[in-house]
């Protein structure tokens, strides 16, 4: 929010807030990030250490939740501070459970290190996915810092990728378990860090909804992609002209 | 901005019908220009709340919508206030019955200096020829109407201005519709009042619009939040934006409205 309110004391309520939020993501991408590199050296102690770290994540919650109560109790907002404050609190919401999608893969791992099986299992695939779900939090964020309505659509059109990744990987998984049976108690550990990946990349597509909810005030959720970008092209032409 | 087909969640329901239209109005004190070309439709059995910074206009609107601007000379209105279609301006109907037809009601608890009886009995006089029994009758049904009853059955022969600020403005709004206007104009009617009395007012007000069309100019912008289906921003003089009141603090077309809603206003 660039404009500034006649109480300055607001102002400071709502990037407080706004703050509290982009480190509660920074930190839920940090966990994700360790989450696929416990995977990716096989390593309990950092699997250990993201699922231990998961209480943060939850604390972060339920303070920047009792700040959004504070504030909406004091100040009464209205138009875009009370969408910026609902986002807010969804946002928080969604970052929270991707949180949690980071400490199942952790615990995930540790299943499959522990069972001592799976290094020859097509874990690149996943890692590639993981990266980009990371990412997309990560510009999700960047999208709600800056009210960025183009970079929001452009990571509601991105988690398609994920989801078509996410296909692409089951699929593979199959096979490897119809060629090889013994390998189906991992694959299933693999599969179900792939959904936790899938899930992460929804969130961060939720978060980037709640952007251009903030914006434009219009509730793009369930709303088809084609009809979400022909919207943003009105806009783009309008402020040119 | 463009709103895209995605905002329209809104029902389109029709279009209430209009009680009272605004055409090209401006309003003149002496020299100073301070309404701008005011157009805008006050829907029929609904609220409409007129918000905006001391000095925009909101006042002077209401003061015009019943020719109570005449009392003074230099001041003067050009356009047209059409209500259920009829010109105000140029009416040549008796500037008292217009009156009666629009009520107002005003910032400050006004009581006359009488028994609260008489303060309802009064107006009602002025404009019907009841029998005593049916001005009893109709005494207690403003008050019934005003949420008043209750709490002053018992001494209706006592002093108006024995009752509290918040009980003497609810007599207020009570001798405003004794006579049964058309019309009810409220100039912050709760500023100066209590949050109970002011609750007790806002109930009435959502009440009274069942049979009456209301207009409220309030400085409190969550009280047009609550209490209004409709919300005019005016600023300088100008109509700024009118719309549905959810729209209006939600996600208002104009920028002006929002700074304004959202206490960016400097």
């Amino acid at each position: 929010m660039s404009e500034k309110h006649l109480s300055s004391q607001f102002d400071s309520d709502l990037n407080g807030v706004s703050s509290q939020l982009m480190e509660m993501g920074g930190l839920v991408e940090t966990q994700i990030q360790r989450a696929m590199q416990s995977l990716a050296n096989f390593s309990t102690t950092l699997a250990d250490e993201v699922v231990h770290a998961e209480d943060r994540v939850d604390a972060m919650e339920v303070t920047i939740d009792r700040a959004l109560s504070s504030i909406v109790a004091r100040r009464q907002p209205a138009a875009r501070d009370l969408r910026l404050l609902l986002a807010i609190s969804k946002i928080t919401t969604n970052l929270e459970r991707a949180g949690d999608e980071a400490q199942k893969i952790a615990r995930k791992v540790k299943s499959i290190v522990e069972s001592g099986e799976a290094r020859d299992m097509p874990i690149g695939d996943l890692r590639v996915a993981a990266d980009l779900a990371s990412s997309l939090i990560r510009r999700a964020l960047d999208a709600f810092a800056r009210l960025d309505v183009a970079v929001a659509v452009s990571i509601v059109k991105e988690d398609d990728l994920i989801d078509r990744e996410f296909k692409g990987f089951t699929r593979k998984l199959i096979t490897y378990m119809m060629e090889d049976p013994r390998t189906i108690s991992d694959s299933l550990d693999l599969l179900f860090i792939a959904k936790a990946v899938e899930r992460i990349g929804d969130h961060a597509k939720n978060i980037a909804e709640y952007v251009i909810y903030i914006t434009w005030g219009a509730d793009v959720r369930h709303r088809p992609l084609a009809e979400i970008e022909a919207a943003l092209r009105e806009n783009q032409a309008e402020d040119l002209s | 901005m463009i709103l895209p087909n995605i905002m329209l969640d809104t029902q389109t329901n029709a279009p209430p019908p209009v009680k009272m239209s605004v055409c090209n109005l401006d309003f003149y004190y002496g020299k100073f220009h301070a309404l701008k070309n005011i157009n805008l439709d006050i829907p029929a059995n609904r609220v409409t709340a007129f918000i905006g910074p001391s000095g925009c206009g909101k006042s002077t609107l209401l003061r015009a919508f019943n020719r109570m601007y005449e009392l003074y000379p230099d001041q003067r209105a050009t356009g047209e206030i059409l209500l259920d279609g009829e010109n105000l301006l140029t009416s040549k109907q008796d500037v008292a019955l217009i009156r009666a037809r629009i009520g107002m009601v005003f910032q400050k608890p006004t009581p006359f200096p009488m028994s609260i009886f008489d303060n309802i009995a009064f107006g009602v006089k002025l404009f019907e020829n009841l029998s005593q029994i049916d001005l009893e009758e109709r005494v207690e049904w403003a008050l019934k109407k005003a949420a008043l009853w209750d709490e002053i059955k018992d001494k209706l022969s006592q002093s108006g201005a024995s009752l509290s600020g918040g009980q003497q403005q609810r007599l207020c709004i009570a001798r405003c519709i004794a006579i049964r206007p058309e019309l009810l104009l409220l100039d912050e009617p709760c500023s100066a009042l209590d949050p109970i009395s002011t609750a007790r007012i806002e109930e009435l007000i959502a009440e009274l619009k069942k049979d009456y069309t209301v207009v409220i100019v309030t400085h409190n912008m969550q009280q047009a939040a609550r209490v209004s289906d409709h919300t005019a921003y005016m600023y300088l003089g100008d109509l700024v934006e009118f719309g549905e009141t959810e729209q209006m603090f939600f996600k208002p077309n104009r920028r002006e409205t929002e700074d304004y809603i959202t206490g960016r206003f400097g």
